[in-house]
């Protein structure tokens, strides 16, 4: 009893003396292990995306059919116009890269938002309510986790008009179950604690406890979660884009950009189908290692420090 | 004089963190002897050395540790020489151990026959109805009835106490000098401990085992052991016979773990308990590791660290208010 | 026990319920179902008769009932394209998508299981920070592109492989590397922790003290008690497989279930989607079922009470 009265007070335990350490020195100590590369990635990207309007030699969308299959610079037949060479209509492939990692990157983070707000609020609300609530919710999960994901999402796009927005509400639905099972074990064993108690027993409601109390405590663990599913969900807008029921032509989607390419396969147009994917693959590498150094920077144990 | 069964000679183990950076001392030069058919016990706090001293007899430490001096000297040979090889035949064999904990120590997956028989193939090389016979056998040595049914079973359809039992017989199938045992009775029930600990020193008594008892209960150590070692913070601060120990306690520390035992004779309010906390491995402070602590700490025994003096016969203590005049 | 059977088999049904009644109720929602079933190009009595045959004129629920009868007796739907009943066209290219699932599963076995285990035991060396490495290349390249290079590089510049059908046992490789990648990454990772888990444990410290030989104990031990939560994750992933084949399947042309999803998308055929997609949650679900009342034999405390 006396121990937390003690260090609510700011004080510690006796005999123990924490340094005075500004908090902004302890965030550049705790980041020296950031993986750099991958930042730089995605801050690159992220760069390209917003200033695709300045960066892009050509039009994305319309090409010239004059300089259709050109291969990139360094081949036979290739020329600085065309960098990294052109498609099937003549457009330029740089060009479509550098504007197709706007919607590569608008669609995975907002789908990722959509998909973690769903997640989150079923998820703390399933946890915090319990009971017959609690029961549907789970059952609700168990059930969405039951329908193939992939096959889902293609369901669902076949059935409205192929856009961005469409894609992202699609990847939102399909994907939010992920959020709610984990936040709603966390909220569980947050019931459990002191402070969450007190709030009861000193007449909180309980929304109200829901939004100031377990929400900020349970956003490092949605953080997490949202960071790793962020290459999931670039790689399944790649997927749809892929099959067709994705981001429509002649936007740039790097997916729709692999989907045409193929054609070109055979024949030895390589350059449509490998950079694309290299872009994907970059990205998603990136979103991937990102969220495993954050996963373990966050992890509260060692937040001690 | 017969050479002693195991003498450990300022054996030093320490851990080091992956970068270097931190070493913890968890062994740090301890020294004692052990003949053959005597009991030792190793009692002291959590942390304060006794399992790794044991792990480095039979050379078993985790990755980050190692043995960095000393001597390991069983039946006249450098343990810590050894190789890797040598020492698998040592283990099992000669030197084995038993565990805290009956239950995670045996494999779910396999059959206590085939568990037992384990040592006996790899050491003894026994095979067929010799093998069977001889399970048996161990399996009626620690008063487990109707061992041919019992062989078959797996170990999650065994008793608490069968179980521990069960890795007894493990423990002393091919006969070894030595057996240690870490806290072998911390997961048991009071009543199945005592049977536990009787069925111990009976077979103790039938082959002229020694063992080697890491404890933290004075009270087992009483009932068991020849011969004391005290530790704390990776050092052995007291060794005696067990009723000096209990009658005649030398070092400060040792005192003060015998008044945190509560008597039935005496009657008091409050537990007492020794005040402060064990100390950081890593960063010890100079001079004596129990000086914080200690209610007879002198001013020497803040800045130096006591070597061993001798107290009586088979006496011994690291404490400056023991130094000869 | 029977309890949580039972319990166990509800939610099943449950599940199965909210997957048809979501699928019921998406399709009516975004649009107009007798358009999707009709051909493109149906004037409005064309539209008329198919609400006429497809009772799609009558309240939801009636609807719904239908629906659910008709699923029960098998009866998905007439493909729009083969004009031939959809689950008849399901049933027929399954056993082309279960064979790719299964090469498909064994390679991600053959890959994963060594890698993890191996990057256990040597945990901390280069070996594991290669199997790190690999996980991480399997989460992050899409199958489908996967399957573009290995179409590159061994199809039109080696000329080793076929790039697309399902002739001979040739055109199998690569797409089962392909889909199979992904679930090595997967497997591996599950491998490797569970590995370390198991060397941590109180029976492998025994297993050593007893004198054991460390490869008796590594391969005896150890090995065994890791790889049982590996096979059943990869037991759950064959349904997921077979689901997620789809854009594997595209891209090599394989006759499998996946392609027909792709190819009823293709042709606007909403029967064949529909179908696929009801199909793969009810497998799913099934199979889901079963692993569970496995458990229920094999984890003791599920098995004598609570």
């Amino acid at each position: 009893m006396e121990h937390s009265s003690a260090v609510a007070a700011g004080q510690t335990f006796p005999g123990y003396s924490v340094p005075d350490i500004p908090w902004w020195k302890k965030v550049a100590v705790r980041l020296r292990g950031a993986p750099m590369l991958p930042l730089l990635i995605l801050a690159t990207l992220v760069f390209t995306a917003v200033f695709a309007d300045f960066l892009a030699p050509h039009n994305p969308e319309v090409g010239n059919l004059r300089y259709r299959y050109r291969p990139p610079v360094w081949q036979d037949r290739g020329s600085w116009e065309y960098i990294l060479g052109t498609d099937h209509m003549g457009r330029d492939v740089l060009s479509r890269l550098i504007y197709g990692s706007r919607i590569s990157l608008v669609v995975g983070v907002t789908a990722v938002i959509v998909a973690g707000i769903i997640g989150t609020t079923f998820g703390i609300l399933s946890g915090f309510m319990g009971r017959w609530v609690d029961q549907v919710i789970m059952r609700l999960t168990d059930a969405w986790l039951a329908l193939p994901a992939v096959s889902f999402a293609i369901l669902l796009a076949a059935l409205v008009q192929p856009s961005e927005w469409n894609i992202i509400i699609i990847l939102g639905v399909v994907y939010w179950t992920r959020y709610a099972r984990v936040i709603r074990g966390e909220v569980l064993s947050l019931k459990e604690r002191d402070f969450v108690r007190l709030a009861i027993v000193a007449g909180c409601s309980r929304a109200k406890i829901m939004w100031t109390h377990i929400l900020p405590n349970i956003a490092n663990s949605a953080i997490v979660i949202a960071t790793l599913q962020l290459g999931v969900s670039i790689i399944a807008e790649a997927t749809l884009s892929f099959l067709g029921v994705g981001v429509a032509p002649p936007k740039p989607a790097w997916g729709l950009m692999l989907a045409e390419g193929k054609s070109g396969l055979m024949a030895g147009y390589w350059w449509l189908s490998v950079f694309p994917g290299v872009c994907i693959m970059l990205i998603v590498l990136s979103a991937n290692l990102l969220g495993d150094w954050f996963r373990v920077w966050s992890d509260p144990q060692l937040r001690q420090l | 004089m017969t050479q002693p069964l195991l003498e450990l000679d300022q054996l030093r183990t320490y851990f080091v963190s992956a970068k270097g950076t931190r070493v913890v001392k968890a062994v740090d030069g301890v020294s004692f002897t052990l003949n053959e058919g005597e009991t030792m016990g190793v009692v002291g706090e959590s942390g304060s050395g006794k399992t790794v001293t044991s792990l480095s007899i039979l050379r078993l430490l985790p990755p980050a540790a190692r043995i960095v001096g000393g001597e390991i000297r069983f039946a006249g040979e450098n343990l810590v020489a050894k190789s890797e090889r040598e020492m698998q035949r040592v283990r099992g064999s000669q030197i084995t151990m038993i565990l805290q904990d009956p239950l995670m120590s045996l494999n779910p997956l396999f059959t206590i026959g085939e568990q037992i028989a384990e040592p006996l193939r790899v050491h003894r090389s026994m095979r067929g109805q010799s093998l069977v016979e001889r399970i048996k056998e161990l399996l009626r040595g620690v008063r487990i009835p109707s061992p041919e049914v019992r062989m078959r079973e797996y170990p999650h359809q065994m008793s608490g106490g069968m179980r521990q039992r069960i890795v007894g017989a493990i423990g002393i199938s091919c006969e070894p000098r030595l057996l240690i045992a870490d806290e072998p009775t911390t997961s048991l029930d009071v009543t199945i401990q005592a049977q536990y600990l009787s069925l111990l020193k009976d077979i103790q008594k039938r082959s002229g085992l020694a063992m080697i008892f890491i404890t933290h209960n004075m009270g087992i150590v009483a009932k068991m052991c020849d011969k004391v070692g005290v530790m704390y913070a990776g050092r052995l601060v007291e060794r005696a016979p067990v009723r000096t120990i209990f009658t005649k306690p030398a070092h400060p520390y040792t005192e003060a773990l015998l008044n945190a035992m509560p008597k039935l004779t005496e009657k008091t309010e409050r537990l007492w308990s020794i005040e402060g906390q064990p100390p950081d491995l890593a960063n010890l402070p100079p001079g004596c590791p129990f000086s914080p602590r200690c209610p007879k700490a002198e001013d020497r025994c803040h800045r130096e660290v006591p070597p061993e003096f001798q107290v009586g016969d088979h006496h011994h203590t690291r404490c400056w208010l023991w130094e000869r005049r | 026990m029977q309890g949580y059977i039972i319990r166990r088999i509800l939610y099943a049904c449950i599940s199965l319920f909210l997957l048809s009644i979501t699928i019921f109720c998406l399709v009516r929602i975004t649009g107009d179902p007798a358009v999707l079933m009709a051909e493109p190009g149906a004037k409005e009595e064309d539209l008329q008769a198919i609400r006429r045959e497809f009772g799609l004129d009558k309240p939801l629920v009636i609807q719904y009932v239908t629906f659910v009868k008709s699923v029960a007796r098998g009866d998905f739907g007439k493909s729009i394209y083969y004009r031939t009943p959809a689950f008849d066209l399901y049933l027929q290219r399954l056993p082309a998508s279960l064979l790719l699932a299964s090469v498909a599963m064994t390679i991600s076995l053959i890959l994963g299981i060594p890698i993890g285990i191996l990057s256990a035991v040597r945990v901390n060396t280069w070996f594991d920070n290669f199997g790190k490495i690999f996980a991480i290349l399997g989460l992050s390249l899409p199958s489908f592109w996967v399957g573009l290079m290995l179409i590159l590089t061994l199809s039109v510049y080696l000329n080793w492989l076929p790039s697309s059908g399902a002739e001979s046992w040739k055109s199998i490789i690569m797409p089962a590397f392909s889909l199979g990648w992904v679930f090595a990454a997967a497997h591996m990772r599950l491998a490797r922790s569970a590995m370390l888990e198991v060397l941590g444990s109180e029976y492998i410290k025994l297993a050593r003290i007893k004198g054991l030989s460390e490869r008796l104990v590594l391969l005896k031990h150890a090995f065994k008690n890791a790889v049982i939560p590996v096979l059943t994750l990869a037991g759950i992933n064959l349904v997921l497989m077979v689901n997620v084949a789809v854009v594997v399947e595209s891209v090599f042309a394989w006759p499998g279930i996946g392609r027909l999803l792709y190819e009823g998308i293709s042709f606007r055929d909403f029967p064949v989607v529909q179908t696929t997609v009801l199909m793969g949650g009810l497998m799913i679900v099934f199979v889901n079922l079963i692993v569970d009342i496995l458990y229920a034999y094999i984890d003791p405390r599920i098995r004598y009470g609570t």
